[in-house]
């Protein structure tokens, strides 16, 4: 019954097995109030806090990491965290333990949260996320994301491996990844936070240092997460289940997703295997990133300019391509869950070894990576490179051909660009797991020489406004899309120069090169729908007209989507799916098939599934129509599977593949309300134990003495009949 | 530490009509049918009102606060008026009843008495109106929070249960005067239990001035509790020798067959 107002909207919500006790108190509670969902009283009592994200729980081969709460919820008595006086009282001194720690996103360090966890008297953290940015930096990741999934260990290049050479975030405090025994909340700063900060003022104030006096204010958090220990641990009793019990109940599952891939000559999909003839570029960034709370990952300079970037390239090389077309082909690649351990990187790569891929290594001619690119500045950008693989002589010559073909095409634009120091390890990147399985020649485009600059690596800071997307006020949103804001600009000289440089690596003639140019528009509008808001209308004109018009799980946003992985539930993530549908606008061409034909085009002379998807797409909207001309795209795009190896091999426990689950839930939700003194509750039980007693003696008293109390000698009716 | 509160609440709403219907009615299965029945009556007289509420509520303006309030009180005034209706008919319905009850006994007369008649019902009555304004307070009690972060008093919970116990305790007294009134034909004392009745309802309109409303109520409950005493056949002298325990030799005199 304490759920009835209480069930979070049914997306975050991963509906489980009943739970028999509570559901027939549900059901008991549901007949009283057939039609109202939820009783006044409980309005009375408790004020439900809507505007949360949690963090949970996930899960690797070794590790458990995140928050949960008790399968009740955790209560502990509000107090707001402002000065290292109220750390003392809610750790030490104040008399009111458990406690709800109330913070603003600028207290939540490593040092507070770590003395929080240590202490017994924490029953939950709530962190109110204010948008401003701490200015020495905030990075909740790893100072060495990916330690021990990269290329280097022990066998292979032992003198840089645990960032021993380069620490690459060294912001990083690493509190994503510790494992919380309490639940930590995120709230937006907004009304709702005014009603809590507003209900400890009035009840939980400390006057002059002394406690403050029942009833106090207090906050419950619901995270309760069903998976515990360990993957190994978790996929264990799922399986177990799986097989003995009649209503399985998953435990976790895997971090997975989809990357998207295209060429821009079209290869057939269908076949898999090595490509007879076939040399390949590789041109590769990575699709997502995290933060410390659950799908809250904005990841601007982290992700979004590199994804940004190689569309913005994909489309300045259509053209060209096309009257041109370069002897070797260019095969763009976005790889999914790239934070979580490699995830679609190794995946690519364990599909390319066991020939389940739609080409192989022997296809692969060279790699370039483009990784955090964003806050370069007009600065100098860094070609980062493997000092191991490059011992090797024929290596190590593709490599600098690799390195002067960028060069070349960066001085046409008048770029200044730079290897780092020659014995500096890669920077994490999907390149590494391809050099696992073979020294492939490639390079790794970057804005930072050896650290990174970004000084918000994988939190809630690294947003649009960090990557100074900002628009001048009074603009509206049609406006904004089309606005080249300066980061648009640098931007788009990078894409250009990733255009330039693959079209030569991949063969193109010189002459070609000036005709390669990334528009600033395209850039612009790329930049406002993966960071400011998706639902614009140049995305809606790229997507199907179902997706867009979905009423359930929209993925097109009033804000910029969110970049975590997640799990892909019969459908890609939201930007999975819009990297696909821009990749197929920049890479393909429409059609003029009609919606049946675009969807069944095999008896169509020239047209081919193998070769190219095809997609129906909405259509730009005209003046005079809110809604566009739908028409068919026919792109070599696809798809491919981002799951872990590790799933697939049945290795749990594995060292060399992710292994990251993520737990389920049941419900994730927070309200706050008033707990009255424990005096007053047993002064309750008291008298109701003392009502108790008198009633039954008064009550044996009467009815022993009926006969004489109830003996009328006056006017008593006949009472017989 | 909130079961605490539960169990303290329910314990003052219900004990008192648990005590007595453990030691005086459980005995007798023919008070029990009596009681359920009673419980029944109350259930259908509520399924009426209820239907007539949903009906209302859902032809009434729902913006407009004083018709709400208007509404409350038309739904107060209808839900005791069809209680006492089905009082009544209860009541016809026993007398019926017991016709029938008479011929198949083998004794001579009535196992039970038109008083104890009275009682019985009036608890089933009590019972279950208590269950129903109480139950989902109750429920509510169990969770963590309590009354006020609304700037609501926080004896809520406390005074719902006391409320509730008079309210049990009223329909009891209620019975007993109702039927009693019926068999003598008194119609003005069977508007009194009425208007009683009516008045008890309203007060609960002062809350959440809780004083406002458990006061007078504990005061209707008192006069109401006499009333239904000397209905019952007691008298200030039977409660002195009853309470002096000079009793031995007055039960040898009027000792009676029950």
């Amino acid at each position: 019954m304490d759920f009835l107002c209480f069930v979070r909207s049914p997306e975050k919500t991963r509906k489980m097995g009943p739970k028999s006790s509570k559901w027939i108190q549900l059901l008991l509670i549901c007949f009283f109030y057939s039609h109202v969902s939820c009783s006044s009283v409980e309005q009375k009592i408790y004020v439900v806090v809507n505007k949360t994200t949690p963090c949970v729980r996930l899960l690797n081969a070794t590790h458990q990491i995140g928050c949960q709460s008790s399968i009740s919820g955790d209560t502990g008595v509000l107090h707001v965290l402002e000065t290292p006086d109220d750390l003392d009282w809610i750790t030490e001194t104040g008399p009111h333990a458990p406690y709800m720690v109330l913070m603003e996103t600028p207290a939540f360090t490593r040092s507070t949260m770590m003395r929080l966890k240590n202490s017994t008297r924490v029953a939950g953290v709530a962190v109110i996320h204010t948008s401003t940015p701490p200015d020495k930096g905030f990075s909740p990741h790893t100072s060495c994301p990916n330690q021990n999934t990269g290329v280097y260990t022990q066998s292979y290049g032992p003198e840089l491996a645990n960032c021993s050479t380069t620490v690459w975030n060294p912001l990083g405090n690493g509190l994503s990844y510790e494992d919380f025994p309490f639940p930590i909340f995120s709230l937006k700063d907004d009304n709702e936070t005014q009603v809590i900060r507003k209900c400890y003022e009035d009840h939980n104030m400390r006057v002059n240092g002394s406690a403050p006096e029942y009833p106090l204010c207090a906050m419950q958090l619901f995270s309760h997460m069903h998976a515990v220990t360990d993957t190994v641990t978790c996929m264990r009793r799922t399986d177990l289940q799986n097989s003995f019990s009649i209503n399985p109940e998953q435990l976790c599952d895997p971090l997975m997703d989809y990357n998207v891939w295209a060429t821009i000559r079209p290869i057939n999909a269908t076949a898999k295997g090595h490509k007879a003839n076939e040399s390949m570029v590789i041109a590769a960034t990575r699709l997502d990133g995290r933060s410390f709370f659950y799908d809250v990952a904005p990841s601007a300079e982290g992700t979004v300019s590199g994804i940004v970037t190689l569309l913005a390239a994909a489309e300045a090389l259509r053209s060209v391509t096309q009257v041109a077309p370069p002897p070797r082909n260019i095969f763009f690649a976005f790889f999914q869950g790239e934070t979580f351990d490699y995830i679609g990187s190794s995946r690519m790569v364990y599909d390319m070894q066991n020939n389940k891929s739609v080409i192989d290594f022997d296809n692969v001619h060279s790699f370039l990576e483009i990784g955090q690119v964003g806050l370069w500045n007009k600065q100098s950008l860094w070609m980062h490179s493997d000092p191991v693989s490059r011992r090797n002589d024929t290596v190590n010559e593709e490599v600098s051909s690799l390195v002067a073909n960028i060069k070349s095409a960066a001085s046409m634009l008048n770029l200044s660009l730079d290897e780092p120091n020659s014995t500096q390890a890669l920077p994490p990147s999907s390149f590494q797991r391809f050099l696992r399985a073979r020294p492939i020649p490639g390079v790794v485009l970057a804005d930072h020489q050896s650290s990174f600059v970004n000084r918000y690596y994988e939190s809630l800071y690294d947003t649009s406004e960090y990557l100074n997307v900002s628009y001048p006020p009074n603009l509206s949103p049609e406006e904004q899309l089309e606005y080249e804001t300066e980061a648009a600009k640098s931007l788009t000289e990078v894409a250009t120069l990733v255009a330039r440089s693959l079209y030569k690596q991949a063969g193109g003639e010189d002459g070609m090169l000036k005709n390669i140019t990334a528009d600033t528009k395209t850039m612009a509008k790329l930049l406002y729908g993966f960071l400011v808001k998706s639902n614009n209308s140049w995305f809606r004109s790229l997507l199907p007209r179902d997706l867009v018009s979905r009423e359930r799980n929209p993925i097109l946003e009033s804000g910029p989507p969110q970049y975590y992985v997640s799990l892909s539930q019969s459908q890609p993530k939201s930007v999975t799916t819009f990297v696909k549908y821009i990749l197929a606008n920049m890479t393909g061409t429409a059609t003029r098939l009609n919606q049946s034909q675009c969807q069944n085009p095999k008896d169509i002379s020239g047209e081919s599934k193998d070769l190219y998807s095809y997609d129906w797409v909405s259509g730009p909207a005209s003046e005079n129509h809110t809604t566009g001309e739908p028409f068919c795209v026919r792109a070599p795009v696809r798809l491919a599977k981002a799951e872990s190896p590790a799933f697939e091999l049945r290795q749990y426990g594995s060292r060399e593949y992710s292994t990251w689950t993520e737990s389920r839930w049941k419900n994730i939700g927070a309200r706050i309300f008033l707990v009255a003194s424990p005096q007053l509750q047993m002064l309750t039980l008291g008298v109701g134990i003392a009502v108790l007693l008198v009633s039954l003696v008064v009550t044996y008293f009467i009815s022993s003495k009926a006969d004489i109390l109830f003996s009328s000698t006056h006017d008593a009716p006949s009472t017989t009949y | 530490m909130t079961a605490a509160v539960f169990f303290g609440c329910t314990f003052i709403a219900f004990s008192p009509a648990v005590a007595l219907f453990l030691l005086t009615i459980a005995r007798d299965p023919l008070r029990v049918i009596f009681l359920i029945a009673g419980a029944f009556f109350w259930l259908v007289s509520l399924l009426l009102s209820s239907l007539v509420w949903f009906i209302s509520v859902q032809i009434s303006n729902k913006d407009s606060g004083s018709q709400q309030k208007g509404l409350l009180v038309f739904g107060v005034l209808l839900s005791v008026l069809l209680q006492e209706l089905f009082r009544f008919a209860y009541y016809k319905l026993l007398k019926k009843a017991n016709e029938g009850l008479l011929a198949i006994s083998q004794e001579e007369t009535m196992p039970i008495s038109v008083r104890q008649l009275a009682y019985v019902s009036g608890l089933g009555f009590g019972l279950m109106s208590g269950a129903f304004s109480v139950v989902n307070i109750l429920s509510n009690s169990v969770g963590p929070g309590t009354v006020g972060i609304h700037g609501d008093s926080q004896h809520y919970f406390i005074s719902s249960a006391f409320m509730t116990l008079a309210i049990i305790l009223l329909h009891m007294f209620w019975g007993v005067v109702f039927f009693d009134s019926c068999e003598r034909r008194r119609w003005w004392s069977l508007g009194t239990v009425v208007c009683s009745h009516l008045f008890v309802s309203c007060l609960t309109f002062m809350n959440p001035q809780y004083e406002g409303s458990l006061i007078p109520t504990y005061m209707v409950l008192c006069v109401m509790a006499g009333w239904a005493f000397s209905c019952a056949g007691g008298s200030l002298r039977n409660l002195r020798l009853c309470l002096t325990c000079r009793d031995k030799d007055f039960l040898l005199v009027n000792h009676r067959p029950r």
